[in-house]
């Protein structure tokens, strides 16, 4: 038992990032799955007198907000609406560019030119204007936000995808499931996409990394859900307070570097455990 | 020494690419058409907004202007018409035309592009090269480190902070807008006065960048250094120094000009956040004003305009690249 406690130990030291990286996700994902408990109540609902520095108020130990809002409250809730909307959002994309990008690369010719034309196209127009014009389009909820990230999201999944399934039909492995005469949707979701799962979570978690700090920007604009407290918003609405209350946007944004740290972290953790020869060349 | 050839771009491939560019933003433009007729109700209401567009009178010039009474293949005909000829329409919220709009706010933004990029090249090449130098080191890793935190940190953020610090506690630098309307400099002092609301968002915006390109130039430039022309340079003792910053230096930023290139092209779009901040009266502030106003219309052109940007920029980058990389492939 001890032995393997030590082994474990090592591993974790000999991948930090990846480590550290999944210490600090879970701390968020358990404040996610914690918040009804902890804060069962409404985080837009009034909890003390307006503006109290953190640690000053019993109760409430990062302070209220200019209405007397819980800021603890906020985060927690906050830390759902982020993950929820980052792991959603890219699971759309994920849908769409996994099968653009197997397609193209898998069969290449015709269908890859067509297919990485259109790919290309949606990645000419500039990616957080064209989630802003989505949601100006299908009104301001969190299912638009949802939307418009998946929507920018997909092309770089489609990328990655067909330069991976590229490398991988050519190998021999595939080329005999070829010759022995297997389906073609067998070959490409049965035989390349499981070789092709660990560049794809790798991608995954740097893109809701991007997703939620996106998905923040468009509430700090004002243009996410205006019935969802979000960090983005929290730090919209602080902004009027920047001159003498500036822990309301400062928490807020610190639960965000830890959430975006936290997935870039797993996602170059697990990219350097998989590829040991490229640890000394990539930081 | 082999003869230098007089062209190094064949003509045929600079065709192809500025085909390829009319065939992009003709399909930039059919994204657009599609996207408004996604829009609730009929095009006419979308862009005219929820707000205060009881007017019949407007409405019906709105449908004879974007000819809603003819096939959506009409329509798409003089969308793209209208678009080839700069006629955006007019932007009854602003009460102007809506190429005026745009080109009364491409200069600050143009300028805040490239100050920023420059900043950001600057401190990525002196940042870069130590982490390359100092490999697996403590100054590579300190650098490393701030890469990742910088990359995991929203801009907008970090330009509240810069505000909290620097205008609220310190003074020294306003904490919006373009320059001092009330004090009404000429010359130099106005140039001063831009310099100084210029720095904040400036440095905000190269935050952004800063993380990309130091990874950037420390990639290329370890892969540079283990070439053999490097090792030529050490055997004849010439110093670390000199061998990084002028030998190296020049083939490690090669894949930096690409991304430069690649924000050059976004940046019309990507300073929504900056320039919403800090007042800064550019493009992206238009586009947060056009979100505020719900002006659908005004929304769209700043889209498409933006993505034409982009097309030219990549048009340009893949060009100059041929130029100063001559060992790239032409496909």
């Amino acid at each position: 038992m001890m032995g393997r406690v030590a082994t474990f130990l090592r591993l974790a030291a000999r991948h930090w990032t990846l480590s550290l990286g999944v210490v600090l996700l879970t701390l968020v994902l358990l404040a996610a799955l914690l918040a009804p408990v902890l804060y069962p109540a409404d985080p837009f609902e009034m909890v003390g007198p307006a503006l109290q520095w953190p640690g000053t108020l019993p109760g409430s130990p990062l302070g209220t907000d200019s209405l007397g809002r819980d800021i603890a409250a906020g985060i927690f809730h906050g830390a759902r609406i982020s993950l929820m909307v980052g792991f959603v959002s890219v699971g759309c994309a994920l849908v769409v560019g996994v099968l653009v990008g197997a397609f193209a690369g898998y069969y290449g010719g015709r269908i890859d030119n067509l297919l990485m034309r259109i790919t290309e196209l949606f990645q000419t127009i500039p990616q957080f204007m064209l989630a802003i014009v989505i949601i100006a389009i299908l009104g301001p909820s969190i299912k638009a936000v949802i939307v418009s990230l998946g929507i920018v999201s997909w092309p770089t999944v489609a990328r990655l995808v067909r330069s991976e399934f590229m490398v991988l039909r050519e190998r021999a492995f595939v080329q005999s499931c070829i010759v022995i005469g297997m389906s073609d949707l067998r070959v490409i979701f049965g035989q390349i996409l499981p070789n092709a799962l660990s560049s794809i979570t790798v991608m995954s978690s740097v893109l809701i990394a991007t997703a939620i700090l996106m998905e923040s920007a468009l509430s700090f604009l004002g243009f996410g859900d205006p019935n969802v407290m979000t960090w983005g918003t929290m730090i919209g609405m602080g902004r009027s307070q920047l001159r003498d209350a500036w822990y309301i946007i400062a928490i807020p944004g610190v639960a965000l570097i830890i959430t975006a740290l936290a997935l870039n972290l797993v996602g170059e953790g697990i990219n350097d455990a998989m590829n040991p020869r490229l640890r000394k060349r990539k930081i | 020494m082999t003869p230098r050839r007089h062209s190094r771009v064949p003509l045929t491939y600079i065709l192809r690419r500025l085909f390829y560019a009319v065939l992009t933003v003709f399909g930039i433009a059919i994204i657009n058409f599609l996207l408004l007729q996604l829009a609730p109700g009929d095009a006419a209401e979308a862009l005219a907004g929820d707000a205060g567009t009881a007017d019949p009178v407007y409405m019906e010039n709105l449908r004879r202007q974007f000819g809603l009474d003819r096939s959506v293949l009409e329509q798409l005909g003089s969308f793209l018409w209208r678009l080839a000829t700069l006629d955006l329409g007019y932007s009854f919220r602003f009460n102007r035309p809506i190429v005026d709009l745009i080109m009364d706010r491409l200069p600050a933004t143009l300028l805040l592009m490239s100050v920023s990029i420059l900043m950001a090249v600057i401190g990525a090449i002196f940042l870069g090269v130590i982490a390359a130098r100092y490999a697996n080191k403590l100054p590579d890793r300190l650098i490393s480190v701030g890469a990742l935190l910088l990359y995991a940190t929203p801009p907008f953020w970090i330009g509240l902070m810069l505000i909290v610090v620097f205008s609220v506690k310190l003074g020294w630098t306003p904490t919006g807008g373009m320059y001092d309307i009330i004090a009404g400099n000429t010359g130099m002092a106005h140039a001063l006065d831009v310099a100084r609301h210029l720095a904040l968002p400036a440095a905000t915006q190269a935050f952004f960048y800063l993380a990309i390109y130091t990874r950037l130039v420390r990639a290329g430039m370890l892969e540079v250094l283990n070439l053999d022309y490097i090792r030529v340079a050490r055997a004849k003792g010439i110093s670390e120094r000199r061998i990084a910053y002028s030998h190296a230096l020049r083939n490690a930023v090669l894949p930096l000009l690409t991304v430069v290139g690649a924000n050059v092209g976004t940046f019309l779009g990507g300073a929504v956040l900056t320039e919403t901040v800090f007042s800064w009266p550019g493009i992206g502030r238009l586009m947060f004003d056009a979100m505020f106003q719900r002006d659908l219309n005004l929304l769209l052109s700043i889209l498409v305009l933006s993505s034409v940007f982009v097309v030219i920029t990549n048009l340009v980058v893949d060009l100059l690249y041929t130029v100063i990389n001559p060992t790239v492939e032409l496909k």
